[in-house]
């Protein structure tokens, strides 16, 4: 039986220039922009449950908000970032 | 009871980071939605995963590009406007252990400097050439280049780029895979994550290019500018993909064995 790919991010919201670009990419929709301002004054992209750590977001992000993804199934490159 | 983030991280594994000792993060001050320190990462990327950001000498031109030079972290010249192939050049020559990159934007390399980036792939100099083309100047504000598409408004093309008056757009990519200096040519996009995938190979294999000495090697990144484009930030990269990649065909003009064999 195949395994449920859980994931999560580390998103720095107060680098985010609010360009929705990680909204309309995310392939589960399970970012949305947040109500409030970061202090920047921009809208941010908030995390819902059922992250699938794709790493879609952070490579589509111009401003780098994405630092880390973490998923239960390791690519390639885990062994070497760790 | 469901568990925290922090709970949750540290049962799951660190997939993707960063390149932290190529790039220096921090805020940059790029518009919203912008394609070029996306083409930057992946460069920062590809030059982490060979280990020689001590070993490389980047020449930039001018644009808003030029302001993205604080992020990376090596050695730098910012060239005059259009001039960075000729500059790199005199680095290369004098350096040969060194790897040299110039980044240019459109209006630097093919509306001001194109007959630098010619000759320099004519002579087969060995250093590798990142075009950044977003079809606009973006730094001024969005006026027409030389790789604006046909029918596009800008703020010096009022009614779209007609080709009786402006002429047609130069496709840089096979403009210099026909020389015979050129090791490599090939055209990316940041428009999707496919797409970024895709150039991150191809940035990896110019590099490696020049690393084996095969001579002049030429990445063209098709960038993002919504500002430029007088569009939201989410629609550039469905406009991108259905009008720009159609007249700008994505792939690989030239490659050379040895590069293919080892990529």
């Amino acid at each position: 039986m195949p395994t449920k790919a859980i994931g999560t991010v580390d998103l720095d919201i107060e680098i985010c220039k609010g360009c929705e670009l990680c909204i309309k990419v995310c392939p589960v929709n399970v970012l949305e922009m947040s109500r409030e301002f970061n202090t920047i004054g921009f809208r941010y992209p908030i995390l819902l449950d059922g992250c699938t750590g794709c790493e879609m977001c952070a490579l589509i992000c111009p401003d780098f908000c994405f630092t880390a993804i973490y998923r239960n199934i390791p690519n390639k490159r885990a062994a070497e970032i760790q | 009871m469901p568990m925290t983030k922090e709970q949750a991280k540290e049962q799951l594994k660190k997939v993707w980071s960063l390149p932290k000792n190529s790039v220096n993060l921090g805020t940059h001050h790029m518009c919203p939605g912008c394609g070029e320190p996306m083409a930057y990462r992946i460069i920062g990327e590809i030059i982490e995963e060979m280990g020689i950001q001590e070993n490389l000498i980047q020449v930039a031109g001018i644009g808003c590009y030029s302001a993205l030079d604080v992020m990376m972290q090596n050695d730098r010249i910012n060239a005059l406007h259009g001039r960075a192939p000729s500059v790199a050049t005199g680095v290369k020559r004098m350096l040969p252990d060194r790897f040299v990159i110039t980044i240019q934007g459109d209006g630097d390399l093919v509306s001001e400097g194109i007959a630098e980036a010619v000759h320099c792939a004519a002579r087969g100099e060995n250093f590798t050439v990142f075009l950044l083309n977003n079809m606009v100047n973006g730094e001024t504000g969005g006026h027409m280049t030389a790789t604006t598409m046909v029918g596009h408004k800008t703020k010096s093309t009022l009614q779209g780029r007609d080709a009786k008056v402006h002429g047609m757009p130069i496709k840089t990519a096979e403009l210099l895979a026909q020389l015979e200096g050129t090791a490599y040519s090939a055209r990316g996009s940041v428009h999707s994550p496919a797409a970024i995938i895709r150039t991150k190979r191809m940035v990896r294999k110019a590099l490696h290019a020049q690393r084996d000495n095969l001579g002049f090697s030429f990445v063209e990144i098709l960038t993002m500018c919504p500002t430029g484009w007088f569009m939201e930030t989410w629609e550039a990269p469905q406009f991108m993909e259905d009008t720009m990649t159609k007249y700008f065909t994505l792939g690989e003009f030239k490659v050379p064995e040895a590069v293919e064999a080892a990529a």
